[in-house]
């Protein structure tokens, strides 16, 4: 267990420092490049916050439209085989099982979860959040 | 090269074109690095009887030859058919010759801001906000009216894949991704069989020439409006309405959403514009090449991040630019659910 500051205080204090220190004083291109810093940071403290429950949502999506499978218990394996069960969706849709059927509102709502879940994380102003 | 060296070579370079006055370069500075295309802003003072004329230039290098993006020679003639044609662009002077490292060219230098966010939103451009939407149609009607015949535009890229520009350029994006993508991408996978679905019974089109990136942040603007148009390594032969919904995505509207024409005015205030210059907008196919355009723009950002996850590039910019595919992805899913 890490004392005080947690790791998304030490980030919001980096962030804060780009933000409000680099930016105004680094002039030109530098201060585009700390914008860009600080907006990375930021994503970064929303997926440590968001990251567990967006990985569940999107386990139970897949397994909702390829079938059920043990889900692993470290997230390495998990992210592995998320990874690998998408990529079964894309083989899929590249078969045509999503052309035109009750598969396609299925992976088009499935899509929709996950691109939002997506964004939540990487630019949540984009979907109105 | 540094900037002394430059600065000589520029020097004697510029005295062979303006037949031997003697020429000085003052305030050489760098505009943009990178390894690929470097832009330097100068100053040639050129010395004549009566006095010193000061001519502001800059000299751009070209990246390296890829295929399918225009440079050297066929940009240059390019530059001149644009400027003939009367669209804005910095007028090119020279062609750079073996006094340089590298490929390279001289150009008037057109001052002005780039940046879309002072566009959008600094008091000072409050006029160039007004002007600009139905400028930009004018100049894009011009842009597609220059003659393919044109001097030195005949090695220009023909995407026009016989009469279907939009399944050709369907099947180049797809190998693109699939070449490049680390992570799998069903949207993507959807939007290639919609896409190409939608593509075949598009109606035949005349080719012409496409600018391929017509956008702000490719226009140099002051307060009163559009001053140039820049970036034409991307231009090429194909169906004109691509740049029609390339502008539209948004990607380029920087938070004005409700803005399609980047984030400053409406597609019917554009269209207007382009019909009024001569222009024929087909709305159906607009809208095909606005979905196609959150593609592209997708596997652009998978490729710029590439480099970074490659180790070819350190830039925090092309790393964080991995996390906007979502936003292509979110708007191919509305276009696919609302056709």
């Amino acid at each position: 267990m890490q004392d005080r500051p947690t790791a998304d205080e030490l980030l919001a204090a980096v962030e804060g420092f780009l933000r409000d220190d680099v930016m105004p004083n680094i002039g030109g291109s530098g201060s585009f490049h700390a914008r860009v810093a600080a907006n990375a940071l930021a994503i970064v403290r929303r997926e440590l916050t968001h990251e567990e429950a967006h990985l569940a949502a999107e386990w139970d999506g897949l397994a909702e439209l390829l079938g059920a499978a043990r889900r692993p218990e470290s997230r390495d394996a998990e992210r592995t085989m998320l990874a690998a069960r998408t990529a079964e969706l894309c083989d899929r849709i590249r078969r045509g099982d999503a052309d035109d059927s009750e598969f396609r509102r299925q992976v088009l709502q499935h899509l929709r979860m996950s691109i939002r879940n997506n964004l939540l994380v990487s630019n949540p102003r984009w979907i109105g959040e | 090269m540094t900037s002394n060296e430059l600065e000589e070579r520029l020097a004697v370079f510029l005295q062979r074109q303006y037949a031997g006055a003697a020429v000085r370069v003052d305030n050489l500075r760098l505009l943009t690095g990178g390894a690929s295309r470097q832009t330097w802003s100068f100053d040639a003072i050129i010395r004549e009887t009566d006095g010193e004329t000061s001519v502001p230039l800059i000299l751009r290098s070209d990246p390296r030859a890829t295929p399918g993006i225009v440079t050297g020679k066929t940009e240059f003639a390019l530059l001149q058919a644009a400027h003939e044609a009367g669209v804005p662009v910095p007028k090119v002077l020279f062609m750079g010759d073996q006094t340089f490292d590298v490929p390279c060219m001289v150009m008037e230098r057109v001052e002005g801001e780039t940046i879309p966010r002072r566009l959008l939103r600094d008091g000072k451009y409050a006029t160039a906000r007004k002007a600009m939407t139905p400028q930009l149609g004018e100049i894009l009607a011009r842009i597609h009216q220059i003659s393919l015949d044109s001097p030195g535009l005949k090695a220009l890229p023909d995407l026009a894949g016989g009469a279907s520009p939009a399944a050709y350029q369907i099947d180049k994006f797809e190998q693109l991704y699939r070449a490049i993508t680390p992570d799998p991408h069903p949207t993507f996978e959807l939007a290639f069989r919609w896409l190409r679905e939608r593509a075949r019974t598009m109606s035949k089109i005349v080719p012409a020439l496409v600018h391929g990136d017509f956008r702000i942040g490719n226009v140099i603007f002051g307060p009163e409006g559009a001053r140039a148009i820049l970036d034409w390594e991307a231009a090429h032969v194909g169906d004109p309405m691509e740049d029609l919904g390339w502008i539209a995505i948004r990607s380029w509207r920087f938070g004005n959403d409700d803005a399609p024409v980047g984030g400053i005015g409406s597609r019917e205030e554009f269209w207007r514009a382009y019909e009024d210059a001569g222009g024929v907008v087909d709305a159906e196919r607009v809208h095909f090449w606005e979905a196609f355009s959150n593609l592209r723009w997708g596997i652009i950002c998978i490729m710029q991040a590439k480099t970074y996850l490659d180790g070819r590039s350190k830039s925090v910019e092309l790393a964080a630019i991995g996390r906007r595919v979502a936003e292509t992805e979110w708007e191919l899913l509305q276009f696919m659910e609302e056709w």
